[in-house]
């Protein structure tokens, strides 16, 4: 081979398509807004309807979840997100997204073994760095609080 | 209602906007970005940021990921005020369990009554 | 006997004939510029199965069946079937071709396998350990994402790069009695592992390039021909981002390919119209359109002689994962009309 790593690397540059990121970006801020804007509607319905903020919040979050895993389930998701990139990856349904997908998908090899093992296949990391860090953080702030 | 609306609509397509440009710019899979944005939640909110950034933005900042981590944070702040050094290990999934047993069961739901397809 | 012109390049003394090949693909190929050149299309991606595994082993079995018929053999009469696949542990084949009683050889060239089955089969047919083999592969869409990818609904863009995995399968029968009017093995060339350096997984046909420039190369060198006496030059599924640089290597060795190479992966979606980026990939791409099209070309004396080179991405999701950058394969068939 007369062709170098680095000449290769040089070569795929020339060729590699332009991200279109005049579309993407827009097409994200869009969608993920909107579903932002969703989850500001259903906030002032259930104080409407009673519930105090930290309620509001979680009641929201749990419909959003709950839409997510539908649109996933009847395979509407995907489409939507085929656009919409991360406008519909940031917001918590894509997080519900990743959950119900491996669900679906790992049934056929079963419930236990299938489904619930693999359910947090793309979700896990979240779970477990989300968690992580709100325990180094735990450990500060208690030092902290400590020191008063 | 309008005016909280549109901020949550701006606040929340921008931080999505950021996450597309990290999908579109760096070689970041999706599950890298969803974990830092957590991460980067907790972190925002213990330097006190996020908080308020929810209570201006409403929607816009507790439905991005970011603000699930701002939600563990809340969380373990409550906890270890409230029961001391115990709260450090179960503030943040106390604060995070509604949604995350919604994800759960909807997800297990929607494996009960859906059928893999093709694209 | 086949001749040995270079290290594990080989001509045959005497021609082996392709007697029968049937190409199945699923709906969306079906969809695309290709779709006359299929003996069948199948609307039902689970090919009448439940799951996407059992789906394209049912689809295995009923082209290499359908390629047999065409041949006009009993599975009785056949010596020995090379198949594989992209599912783990090549389990398309084996369980697809388990009901049809066949002397089984289970082969690994990733989307490269449709000419490594030819090559090896037409080697075993010369030899006289028998007097037909088969070579067949598949690929399904949804058994290559679960595996390679996310699941199915998760809602990942895929990149510029990227390509569509094809639910498509090929079957070519080859026989040591000469057939009138049967397109023949002539020669081949055994592919080197090459690597220059891709980590993406998500641009197979960057990094599959290099390893089908230099397989041509070496055929050229050593048969001193060149792109030009050939009808076709082909290539599996670099798609259409990997042609070019498939072209731009051989350009740099002194070959001139444009105007003749043609790649499977780039031919058998309209990139415009089906969303499909780069292109098409799969062992089933290069299967199909091999047994679907190149062989009838030859049949129909539209193409006289045309070089085969599939061309297979040997990664694992596991060796991605840990940084490895992604080897590739590439064995090259020469096929000729029967004049």
């Amino acid at each position: 081979m007369r062709v170098s790593k680095e000449l290769y690397q040089q070569m795929q540059e020339q060729t590699a398509p332009k991200t279109k990121s005049y579309y993407t970006i827009p097409v994200a801020f869009l969608v993920g807004g909107l579903i932002c804007t969703l989850g500001e509607l259903l906030l002032h319905f259930y104080r409407f309807l009673g519930s105090d903020k930290t309620a509001a919040a979680a009641f929201t979050s749990i419909t959003l979840v709950g839409l997510s895993a539908l649109l996933t389930g009847l395979g509407w998701y995907e489409k939507l997100a085929k656009h919409a990139g991360a406008g519909t990856l940031v917001p918590i349904t894509g997080f519900a997204n990743a959950v119900s997908c491996c669900a679906v998908e790992s049934k056929s090899e079963g419930w236990i073994l299938g489904v619930g093992a693999k359910i947090f296949t793309i979700a896990g990391p979240v779970i477990v760095y989300g968690t992580a860090a709100s325990f180094v953080y735990g450990i500060i702030y208690y030092l902290f609080t400590l020191g008063q | 209602m309008l005016q909280d609306c549109l901020i949550a609509f701006l606040v929340g397509g921008l931080i999505c906007a950021v996450g597309q440009v990290l999908i579109d710019y760096t070689k970041l899979t999706p599950a890298r970005i969803l974990t830092s944005y957590v991460v980067a939640g907790v972190l925002l909110s213990a330097v006190g940021i996020y908080p308020k950034l929810l209570d201006w933005a409403g929607g816009g900042a507790s439905v991005p990921l970011t603000g699930f981590g701002n939600l563990l944070a809340q969380g373990v702040r409550d906890a270890v005020e409230e029961k001391g050094f115990l709260g450090v290990f179960t503030g943040g999934l106390t604060s995070a369990a509604g949604g995350l047993t919604a994800a759960l069961v909807f997800g297990l739901l929607a494996a009960v009554c859906f059928h893999p397809k093709d694209k | 006997m086949a001749n040995s012109i270079g290290q594990g390049i080989f001509q045959f003394t005497k021609p082996i004939s392709i007697i029968g090949a049937a190409a199945i693909t699923g709906e969306k190929e079906g969809e695309g510029p290709m779709s006359a050149y299929f003996d069948r299309i199948c609307k039902d991606s689970y090919f009448g199965q439940t799951t996407w595994e059992q789906a394209e082993g049912a689809l295995q079995q009923e082209t290499v069946s359908l390629a047999l018929e065409k041949a006009g053999l009993q599975p009785e009469q056949i010596d020995g079937i090379l198949a594989g696949d992209l599912v783990n542990q090549c389990t398309s084949s084996s369980y697809g071709l388990r009901g049809l009683n066949l002397p089984f050889l289970g082969i690994y060239g990733a989307c490269s396998t449709m000419s490594e089955g030819l090559l090896l089969a037409s080697i075993l047919t010369d030899s006289g350990a028998g007097s037909h083999f088969v070579a067949a592969t598949s690929s399904h869409f949804s058994t290559a994402e679960r595996q390679f990818r996310f699941p199915l609904s998760y809602g990942a863009q895929r990149t510029p790069t990227a390509q569509w995995t094809c639910t498509a399968s090929g079957a070519a029968v080859l026989s040591a009695m000469p057939q009138a009017g049967a397109p023949r093995v002539t020669g081949g060339c055994i592919g080197f592992i090459r690597d220059l350096g891709v980590t993406d997984a998500n641009h197979m046909g960057a990094a599959m390039a290099p390893a089908a420039a230099d397989t041509y190369a070496r055929w050229f060198q050593a048969t001193g021909t060149k792109p030009n006496d050939y009808d076709a030059i082909v290539t599996g599924d670099l798609g259409i981002i990997g042609s070019e640089l498939f072209c731009d290597l051989l350009m740099k060795q002194g070959y001139d390919a444009v105007n003749v190479h043609q790649d499977c992966g780039a031919k058998m979606f309209d990139p415009e119209t089906q969303d499909t980026h780069a292109g098409g990939s799969g062992c089933g791409c290069a299967g199909s359109l091999l047994c679907g099209y190149f062989l009838k070309q030859l049949q129909h004396g539209t193409m006289r002689r045309i070089l085969f080179a599939a061309t297979g991405a040997l990664l694992s999701p596991m060796l991605v994962q840990q940084g490895e950058s992604i080897p590739s394969i590439s064995h090259l068939v020469e096929l000729q009309a029967d004049m």
